[in-house]
């Protein structure tokens, strides 16, 4: 069901004369990225500054039985070497556990390894000297001598008795199993007319942000304060974490986060290299920078997928869905991350199966094994193109299988879309959802019969095309229900704070951060728009620990939903308070006073009455001359965090148009579709770039993304060259449209847009692929699709 | 290693330096020159985000050394930006949102000045083809890919 704002009255706060919401507004600070004049923390060179540059373990397994630095200590340029046991010194180890995830176990990581290394690429002394390139000469003449273990890589003989305990005091390779059993699925199995099964496998992939993860970190010891310049997604988060484990309070930690690279869920997490730098600032009293190269980037950034998958569909001659089953198994490296925990994307696989849709069967398993290649967790969409691909690759099947058109049987099963408030059978509770509008658009903007006629003229000159269509659901907004519950500090609500200021332009200060989705933009059009002034007068201020409301920050789909909540009950009070005081400046009411483009109107004739930097100039300047006992305040904070539900569900569907050259193997994107619903669109170009960037990774793991481990755990893809991301040769056009739910558990009415692009485009690709497949009696479910893939499952190599 | 002095220009301007030869051109911008415009993505040649114009032509920085510039004029999104020569380029990337987080931004404004300085009306196949060499993650490069073939569109319209 489409719901319009006009359906709410408490809307009006956004309907009002020159409103930004729903426009398409050029983002504020542009203009400073596209002549080379951002700031991004590489940029970033401080007095005093030394780099540092971490020496790597070659290794996935093996005990360090000896460091010999002595060499390069001698080498020009060297400040320091220090190794695991000599940073244990200002840092103590962590372990990546949250209490709601029960059961889930981890073992205690050090900011350099001590005596053992758990992946290639773990650090094992940190060289620190006056230039990086010093420190990588010098880092050549560090002589470890290490002692190989054996190595545990595949993540299906990772409970095998046989298979050694890469934490013996845990006890197993087991970190976390969860189980999840709703309805009667072997009954209705055993009644269903077809059950289809198969294995789903995901290679494991990275973000590639394409700055890499940098820090400095400025430990200033006389004023007893470490300044932290990253490039991250939580600025409090990080706050929190470096105080924590260097035995500082949060008030002598600061963390700036000025321009990011990209981050894609990469930069939210906290990296072992990122904890030793702010420890090596404290060692050395001095600032130090840390900036990844790529390749090691690719074997320390966080990986993500890597999930095989076994589904079940049961299917009636109907098309009714009678139940899903799943048992999912994924591999995390030795380490669950820290504070989120590599157990979200699992947990997230089992909530999300079978979402979209009416059955109430649902059985599952999740097991999460502990690995010697590098760590995983949460990246873009986490988990959701697992359960999107598994979903979605199962109702293909099924409807294979019975004969029905994979639209039709979407239609027979997608969840009504007046049967909201409901819940989905692992529990999750659905507001407000519009999975039929969504698909009905999606078949008419794809214009779905004339492509399928396209396909059989194609097909009978023997041109294989295919189009495969992805129904999904997303998480967004989350509540405390992700972190908070479980015991990590990491905030679910945001604040913001606005002010008018002494010539009647507006500081808006916010918790969340921007790193390209918008957020500085989506914030000042909220304010232009609620205050009543054009956006040129609006500067917003974000990513700085000192100097913005306390919050989350930006990730899962947070920002505008939460962030933007805030920033609407912040301007509504300022607005407020300046109508008060231009009440009692005008001798008026403040009911009969309205501020329209930057001045205060009459209600009544929208008369311009006192322009907002008159009634600033009196209240700061001029306070004598307002009346006996009014005391202005034109400056308001509010915090918001959603209470009603634990996450804003947002839903969408995707389609694909492709060619598959049956000789070569070679997949030609020709078309993407998307229809999604993020409830009230702020900036609707915004939105669509969202969902276009988040397509684009989600084709990348579809078609190019995997990282190649070999048996002994040794990364061998880990450079660009070898890597391969999406270009833009390869990309089709994406069109997108929207059907709009407003969550009614804010004014704002805005849930997220980050990840939906992601959740559901390796789905449609899959499905895709398999119908232009479809005349080969072949079908294949793992991605990424590389000609190895295609052409092995049609028999060809 | 010792550094050997260099002169070259840079932005239209005569720089003289000392550089150890192994020192490549992105880092010898960045780090000497204090111009961050110019981004260092990959290292190794592959990214394209280190793009700046090399005596006319578009190279990696990273896979150039600061001494093989000797002599040579070098142009980067600084000076690209000073200059107005990419300013509608600019105003047309701005207006499309072809930017997110920007980190490629410069390398992709050099490379589609490049072609359309070769190719004055190039179709959508052929501005994909010429952005080959240059990653973005954040963008899913439509948006990119528009408004550069608005701005083309713009200047044929404009020119006499």
């Amino acid at each position: 069901m489409t719901r319009t704002p006009e359906d709410r009255a408490a809307f009006s706060v956004l309907d009002r004369p020159n409103s930004y919401i729903g426009k398409t507004v050029p983002r504020p600070n542009l203009d400073r990225l596209m002549q080379g004049r951002g700031l991004y923390v590489s940029d970033i060179e401080l007095p005093r500054m030394a780099h540092v540059v971490f020496l790597r373990s070659p290794h996935a397994h093996a005990k360090i039985t000896g460091i010999d630095a002595a060499a390069a200590k001698r080498m020009p340029g060297i400040i320091a070497v220090v190794t695991g046991q000599e940073i244990a010194a200002v840092i103590t180890p962590w372990v990546g556990v949250l209490s709601h995830l029960k059961g889930l176990k981890s073992a205690p990581q050090s900011a350099i390894a001590v005596d053992r290394v758990c992946w290639q690429g773990e650090a094992v002394a940190a060289i620190i000297a006056t230039s990086r390139a010093a420190a990588e000469d010098a880092a050549e003449h560090i002589s470890v001598a290490y002692e190989e273990l054996d190595a545990v890589t595949d993540m299906q003989t990772a409970l095998d008795p046989t298979t050694s305990v890469i934490h013996p005091a845990l006890g197993d390779n087991l970190a976390f199993e969860r189980n999840h059993d709703a309805g009667t699925v072997d009954a209705v199995l055993a009644a269903s007319d077809e059950v289809v099964e198969a294995e789903f496998i995901f290679g494991r992939h990275t973000g590639v942000t394409l700055e890499p993860r940098s820090v400095v970190a400025d430990w200033n010891a006389a004023e007893a304060r470490l300044t932290i310049y990253q490039g991250t997604q939580a600025p409090h988060m990080v706050q929190n974490i470096a105080a924590l484990h260097l035995g500082l309070q949060e008030s002598q930690v600061r963390v700036v986060c000025k321009d990011v690279g990209g981050s894609f869920g990469i930069k939210v997490h906290i990296y072992a290299d990122e904890m030793a730098t702010y420890a090596l600032s404290k060692l050395l009293r001095r600032p130090v920078k840390f900036v990844a190269d790529r390749v090691e980037s690719f074997n320390t950034d966080i990986h993500a997928r890597d999930h095989r998958c076994k589904g079940k569909i049961g299917v009636k001659c109907d098309g009714t869905i009678t139940a899903f089953e799943i048992d999912d198994l994924t591999g995390i490296g030795p380490y669950s991350m820290y504070p989120r925990t590599s157990a979200i994307e699992a947990n997230q696989v089992v909530n999300l199966v079978g979402g979209p849709y009416v059955t109430k069967n649902y059985r599952a398993r999740a097991r999460v094994v502990f690995q010697n290649k590098n760590v995983m967790c949460q990246y873009r969409a986490v988990g959701h193109p697992i359960a999107c691909s598994v979903t979605e690759g199962l109702v293909d099947l099924a409807a294979m299988k019975i004969g029905m058109d994979p639209v039709e049987i979407r239609r027979r099963n997608l969840i009504a879309d007046d049967a909201y408030p409901c819940a989905s059978p692992s529990g999750l509770r659905f507001e407000q959802l519009s999975h039929h509008a969504a698909l009905a658009k999606l078949i008419k903007m794809m214009d779905y019969d004339a492509l399928r006629a396209e396909q059989a003229m194609l097909r009978a000159r023997n041109i294989h095309c295919g189009i495969g269509i992805a129904s999904f659901i997303e998480v967004t907004n989350p509540s405390a229900a992700f972190y908070g519950v479980g015991g990590a500090k990491i905030s679910s609500q945001d604040g913001v704070a606005v002010r008018l200021d002494a010539q009647g332009a507006v500081v808006c200060q916010t918790s969340i951060t921007e790193q390209g989705q918008g957020s500085e933009s989506l914030t000042a059009q909220i304010v232009g728009s609620v205050l009543g002034v054009s956006m040129d007068r609006v500067r917003v201020i974000l990513g700085d620990t000192d100097n913005t409301p306390y919050g989350g920050g930006t990730w899962a789909s947070r920002g505008a939903g939460i962030g933007g909540e805030a920033a609407l009950q912040a301007t509504k009070e300022l607005r407020k308070n300046i109508l008060d005081v231009a009440a009692a400046i005008l001798q008026s009411s403040p009911g009969d006073l309205d501020i329209v483009s930057n001045s205060v109107v009459n209600v009544s004739d929208g008369a311009p009455r006192i322009e907002l930097s008159e009634l600033a100039r009196i209240v700061y300047f001029r306070p004598d001359t307002l009346p006996p006992g009014i005391q202005a305040e034109l400056m308001a904070t509010r915090h918001f965090v959603p209470r009603e539900y634990p996450f804003a569900f947002t839903n969408g569907v995707q389609a694909s148009w492709l060619e598959v050259d049956t000789d070569t193997g070679f997949v030609k994107l020709l078309k993407h579709w998307v229809v999604e619903d993020c409830g009230t669109i702020i900036n609707p170009q915004l939105v669509d770039e969202q969902i276009r960037g988040g397509v684009v990774q989600g084709l990348g793991a579809a078609l190019f993304e995997k990282c190649i481990y070999d048996e002994r755990g040794q990364l061998t893809n880990a450079n660009l060259a070898d890597y391969l991301v999406p270009m833009s040769g390869e990309m089709p056009d994406i069109d997108v449209g929207h059907v709009v739910s407003p969550t009614l558990e804010s004014e704002l009415g805005a849930k997220g847009a980050g990840e939906a692009g992601t959740a559901g485009a390796a789905a449609a690709v899959t499905n895709a692929v398999n119908d232009a497949l479809r005349p080969f009696g072949t079908i294949i479910t793992e991605i990424p699709l590389t000609p190895q893939i295609i052409l092995t499952a049609l028999g060809r190599i | 290693m010792t550094p050997v002095p260099i002169f070259l220009e840079v932005n239209g301007e005569r720089i003289d330096a000392h550089v150890l030869p192994r020192l490549n051109l992105a880092d010898f911008l960045r780090e000497h020159l204090k111009l961050t415009g110019t981004h260092v993505g990959c290292e190794h040649g592959v990214c394209g985000a280190c793009t700046v114009r090399f005596n006319g032509e578009i190279v990696r920085s990273c896979l150039i050394l600061a001494v093989q510039a000797q002599e040579g004029s070098v142009e980067t999104i600084e000076g690209l930006s000073d200059s107005g020569e990419i300013a509608d380029l600019q105003a047309a990337f701005r207006d499309r949102n072809a930017l997110q987080c920007g980190f490629c931004t410069p390398g992709m404004l050099m490379a589609a000045q490049d072609l359309l300085k070769q190719t004055p009306k190039p179709d959508r196949e052929e501005i994909r083809a010429h952005l080959s060499g240059n990653y973005c993650r954040c963008t899913g490069y439509q948006a990119i890919i528009d408004a550069i073939e608005t701005t083309a569109r713009l200047r044929a319209e404009r020119a006499p």
